[in-house]
């Protein structure tokens, strides 16, 4: 669409435009579309749309093999559904060790939602936001994790799983003790007892940055990898006519990161939890 | 670009699909497979179990064979064997009953060649005195000689 435009003006325009988050606010009594800079209470509707319908578009589709499945002989979607339900669960198996009903679903709906959510990458990046335009909808941001409050949405889940099961697992001492008497152990007894709130007090800042970097790395890796490939995207289709080409190289080389970051994430997921359950 | 309210949306959306998964997606699944590893084990089993008893019902099956093939060459001798003797038998029967036959036979043809004897002579006698007495006519009285034609009947 910018290739009509040439100047640097209209490209970073353009860009902008297609980094802009569909936003609604509240201020001063009235809803306010798309003047909700530094206002917390902001709602990105087209994250939240496309999340959500994504969200839906895989309940949908494993709901209806889940509701018909048979023991039988399976048939050709249901094979489908099933081998990803056993390649999940696999690697939950190999990773997570104890006894969950949870942790395999989790994995599992953040592994094909985080799929489908990236795979809205290689929809071309002017399609959806062109059709919005002409429905009167001027900003529309496809893909939801490129968004950061989505992907940091997700990780924060996450870290609340992470302290439930630690506290699940350890009791609230357990946990204590975990942020405070690793890596250094206090003494426990003799002159070194002076020194004991000092090395507690260092144990429980480099513990609470080791347990706070698990969602913040969680989020910012998946953010950071779909919103640098939908970057690269938005920049080829400035191109002209020489993004064909390259637009369906970098589409190619794009469907390894789309399932490489959902598997990394929910691994990760799966990962963190399996610590917080373990005794180290 | 900033950290808005979409982060919560966004946490809940996530927390109401895992647990919808949870409930409704994982469980079915999960045991579908299980219950399908289960029957493809079981039909596996089965299949061996299947196998072995066909081997052994095939044995079996041999072993009867083999039986029944003894037994019919036992059935077979004894035929034979009991045939033989029945031929001995009906030889001997045969050998004993001409035997008779051929006793009864002699025994008639001599009691025919003594009747036939008998009656010759007793013709002879008649002739030879119907002889004589044509010869004798005049001289020779039957009744005053019958003591020596007597005599010479019974040296014929």
């Amino acid at each position: 669409m910018a290739t009509e435009g040439h100047g640097a003006q209209d490209a970073s325009g353009y860009i902008v435009h297609h980094l802009q988050n569909l936003q609604v606010c509240r201020v001063d009594g009235a809803w306010v579309w798309n003047q909700c800079e530094g206002n917390f209470w902001t709602i990105n509707v087209d994250s939240m749309f496309f999340s959500v319908f994504l969200g839906l578009v895989f309940i949908g589709l494993f709901w209806s093999v889940a509701r018909k499945a048979t023991s039988g002989v399976p048939g050709r979607f249901q094979a489908a559904i099933e081998s990803i339900i056993e390649f999940i669960d696999k690697t939950v198996n190999e990773t997570f060790h104890a006894k969950s009903n949870v942790i395999a679903p989790l994995a599992l709906t953040v592994f094909v939602w985080v799929f489908f959510m990236n795979l809205m990458d290689l929809i071309p990046v002017d399609w959806l936001p062109l059709a919005a335009s002409k429905l009167g909808i001027e900003y529309l941001k496809v893909v939801p994790t490129t968004d950061v409050n989505v992907t940091f949405g997700m990780s924060i889940a996450v870290f609340v799983l992470i302290i439930f099961y630690t506290i699940k697992a350890k009791g609230v001492t357990g946990f204590v003790a975990e942020l405070t008497l690793h890596p250094i152990a206090p003494p426990k007894s003799g002159i070194g007892l002076i020194f004991a709130p000092v090395i507690i007090a260092f144990n429980f800042i480099l513990e609470s940055v080791a347990l706070l970097a698990k969602p913040l790395s969680l989020s910012l890796r998946l953010f950071g990898n779909m919103f640098a490939g939908e970057l690269i995207f938005i920049l080829i289709a400035l191109l002209g006519l020489w993004q064909l080409p390259l637009h369906f190289g970098w589409a190619v080389f794009h469907i390894l990161i789309v399932t490489l970051q959902a598997f990394i994430f929910m691994m990760l997921t799966v990962v963190y939890l399996a610590l917080a359950v373990e005794k180290h | 670009m900033s950290i808005t309210l979409t982060l919560i949306g966004q946490s809940i959306a996530m927390l109401v699909f895992v647990l919808f998964c949870m409930k409704y997606i994982w469980p079915p699944l999960m045991q579908a497979l299980e219950e399908r590893r289960q029957q493809i084990a079981d039909g596996l089993a089965a299949g061996e179990r299947a196998q072995t008893d066909l081997e052994r019902a095939r044995q079996e099956a041999d072993k009867i064979i083999g039986e029944a093939r003894n037994q019919a060459m036992d059935i077979v001798d004894q035929a034979n064997k009991r045939g033989n003797t029945l031929v001995d038998e009906a030889r001997t029967e045969g050998q004993r009953e001409r035997e008779r036959q051929l006793e009864a036979a002699r025994t008639e043809i001599e009691q025919e060649t003594n009747r036939v004897r008998e009656e010759l002579r007793g013709q002879v006698s008649a002739i030879a005195v119907a002889s004589a007495e044509k010869i004798l006519q005049r001289e020779i009285d039957a009744s005053t000689h019958q003591d020596i034609l007597g005599k010479l009947a019974n040296e014929l």
